[in-house]
């Protein structure tokens, strides 16, 4: 019904992923920081995860975008 | 409650941040689409499969869900994996393939709706009225839960929490009514798996795998006393009771910690609860109806039945890994309980002493001691402590040490405790927006759903009718506060009074259960007639009530739990009471409202009742290929379901 949810979608959890990562590159150095996740740097990780995610669901929502202009 | 609150650092809200100003901005994009009462309440009927098939699932899961399945994770082991298996995945699988042709199919705009058009107005009036009382008490007790959660967890004060989200919910449904509700349903379906699937992996992680969890938990099934699973000290289980979803069940109640019985678990749970819950209850079906086409409809249960199936794996499995982690040591963690503060620990350490000493009944030991201390015991632990000689000359860390570790398991508490242990600032700003998605998700769901039922069902029904589309539109958002405020209330009610709560959902569980019997014969049998349904109905309401009033589970008094007019039966536990209730009230309904239907006449003759039951239905044209069609889909599920329970067997 207009809006094609993947767009929101997609377009929150790249922002969320984005935030994560960057905070998991910033605090990487740190140990005592990751001692609590058992010394992964699950932002990082995830950060990344996210952001694949998200891109991937904006990625659809532009495709069908495109496909629905040139019908 | 007097665990350490979390910090947030601005990361955390960050995160937080952007998740709400997404969900209300869906809301205000969506406002435009709503023109008519039918966008407003049905979204037009037009969102495609994928996206209803997750709302559906969503809507379901309130955080209630989230931290409920966790707690019994840890009580019940991997039997609670069976509300799941048994208790959703048949009945999801059933809607799709013989029901939402009725639902959708007909004209009905609602659940209530299709049972006036089947039957007449008795049966709508009943089950709306009962419905939407039943669900603005459910959206409270999810924010009551919800707003503790958030003051033990922060420390925010419970009243801004309670308003805030609620502010949250109605702006966004306000401006795009049930649209709205669905697309943050989605959202938020991705961002509870999204945020607690790492904290899951971090926990089984740290348990060393699931094979460790496995023997971790066979060694906690021969000795469940020590970790407060059980009140009785002599009670032990065999080593697959938390592993091993069949064979404790079918050894009977008292091999399984659930207690209860093969029957009762396929029929009172599989087959009455599990298919009145997912085939008759409006909150689920109002998303299916929201779909674009017949075909879309029968999709959405199948859609949303594959990620339900693999979800204990989400929300089940921390409830197991806190239970392994507990029981294995250097890990120091332990099962949530309720602390024992300093100011108390010295009179309750007193208090024990003195009931040692004057040997005093373990009942009023316990009470004199819960009353010291502010928390529950377990009675075998404190019945240990009494009957040793080395309380009364032990020291007083000792003691304290072995009164808090007597101290009743704070369950709900699980799921939290993981998040608090493995989560660094970052993931856990994603960890607490899950859990509020998941609380926002289950509200959303039964604003959308009252105010549809509440429109259509009750005032253009009985109060106003032949009012304009616009008219009922307005009223549409009108109500839309009104439920907000009313499920305030109700949150409040619930913080109150607990015990009156109880009884209010206990009631609403008398309601739900005959329902399924009404709705079957009335699909499927055309000679099913309004007053059979109707008396059938109320008998099988009545019938749970009295059940209720005539049954107790074993170690409860009676009153709010039964037994309170007679004592015909003693059951196992509580969820035994709960399933053989339902397959009581069902069995009633049933026979009456055939009985009744046959001596009756009908009111509505073969050709009004065309797309209203499964003989009189035209077929639905097939244009899809026999791999796509439902009814292939269905079957497919169903033997993947089969297999996870072969699986844990």
């Amino acid at each position: 019904m207009g809006l094609d949810i993947r767009f929101p979608i997609g377009i929150m959890f790249t922002l969320i992923g984005l935030l994560l990562t960057v905070t998991g590159f910033v605090t990487g150095g740190d140990p005592a920081f990751y001692k609590i996740s058992l010394g992964i740097n699950i932002n990082l990780d995830w950060g990344i995860v996210l952001l694949l995610f998200g891109g991937f669901m904006w990625g659809f929502a532009i495709l069908e975008k495109r496909k629905n202009k040139n019908q | 409650m007097h665990q350490t609150a979390i910090n947030l650092t601005f990361i955390d809200y960050s995160i937080l941040g952007l998740y709400i100003a997404f969900v209300i901005g869906i809301g205000f994009a969506l406002k435009r689409y709503m023109k008519t009462s039918a966008d407003f309440f049905l979204s037009g009927r037009s969102i495609p499969a994928w996206v209803t098939g997750l709302a559906f699932l969503s809507a379901n899961l309130g955080a209630l869900e989230l931290v409920g399945m966790a707690a019994s994770g840890a009580k019940y082991g991997i039997a609670t994996c069976h509300f799941y298996w048994v208790g959703a995945i048949p009945a999801m699988i059933f809607l799709a393939v013989f029901m939402m042709p009725f639902y959708y199919g007909s004209k009905a705009r609602s659940v209530p709706e299709y049972l006036k058009l089947r039957f007449d107005e008795r049966a709508r009036a009943f089950n709306s009225i009962s419905f939407a009382i039943m669900t603005v008490f459910a959206s409270g007790i999810s924010l009551n839960a919800l707003a503790k959660l958030l003051n033990q967890l922060l420390g925010w004060e419970y009243n801004i929490c309670l308003w805030v989200c609620s502010l949250i919910v109605l702006l966004y449904v306000l401006k795009g009514g049930l649209t709205s509700a669905i697309y943050t349903e989605v959202l938020q379906f991705f961002m509870i798996v999204l945020g607690f699937a790492p904290v899951v992996w971090l926990g089984l992680k740290d348990a060393g795998g699931w094979t460790s969890v496995k023997d971790k938990l066979a060694g906690v099934a021969t000795d469940p006393v020590a970790l407060n699973l059980v009140s009785d000290a002599s009670k032990t289980f065999k080593p697959d009771a938390w592993t091993s979803a069949w064979t404790p069940l079918i050894a009977g109640p008292s091999q399984n910690p659930m207690g209860v019985d093969l029957f009762a678990m396929i029929f009172g749970l599989g087959f009455v609860l599990s298919f009145g819950y997912w085939c008759t209850n409006f909150l689920v079906v109002q998303r299916a109806m929201a779909a674009k086409d017949m075909t879309a409809a029968r999709n959405t249960p199948l859609v949303a039945a594959v990620p339900k199936m693999l979800f204990p794996l989400l929300v089940i499995l921390p409830g197991m890994i806190a239970l392994a982690l507990s029981a294995t040591a250097g890990k120091e963690y332990r099962l949530p309980q309720a602390i024992i503060t300093q100011a108390r620990m010295t009179t309750t350490i007193a208090s024990i002493k003195q009931s040692a000493s004057g040997g005093t009944d373990l009942a009023t030991a316990q009470e004199n001691l819960s009353a010291k201390a502010g928390v529950s015991f377990n009675p075998a632990k404190i019945a240990a402590l009494l009957k040793s000689p080395e309380t009364l000359t032990a020291s007083d860390e000792k003691l304290a040490i072995r009164l808090q570790d007597a101290v009743v398991n704070d369950y709900d508490g699980v799921i939290l405790s993981l998040v608090k242990r493995y989560c660094p600032t970052g993931l856990l700003g994603l960890a607490l927006t899950a859990l509020l998605a998941s609380f926002m998700s289950g509200m959303a769901g039964n604003v959308t759903a009252f105010n549809t039922v509440w429109t259509y069902d009750l005032y253009q029904a009985y109060i106003a009718p032949d009012r304009s589309d616009d008219h009922y539109a307005w009223m549409g958002r009108m109500v839309t506060i009104v439920g907000i405020l009313l499920s305030i209330g109700a949150a409040y009610f619930a913080s109150m009074w607990s015990n009156a709560m109880d009884i209010i959902q206990l009631v609403f569980g008398f309601v739900n259960a005959p329902l399924f019997a009404t709705f079957l014969l009335g699909m499927f049998w055309s000679r099913t007639t309004a007053t059979g349904a109707f008396i059938g109905l109320v008998s099988g309401t009545t019938a749970s009530a009295l059940f209720h009033a005539c049954t107790i589970s074993q170690g409860n008094v009676p009153g709010v739990k039964g037994g309170y007019l007679a004592k015909l039966a003693v059951l196992p536990s509580d969820m035994a009471q709960n399933f053989w209730l339902a397959s009581f009230a069902f069995t009633v309904c049933f026979l009456l409202t055939v009985v009744i239907s046959l001596a009756t006449k009908r009111t509505k003759s073969d050709e009004d009742l065309k797309g209203l039951v499964y003989s009189l239905t035209p077929k639905q044209i097939v244009t899809q290929a026999w791999y796509a069609r439902p009814e292939f889909i269905g079957i497919v599920l169903l033997i993947v379901c089969v297999y996870l329970n072969y699986l844990f067997w």
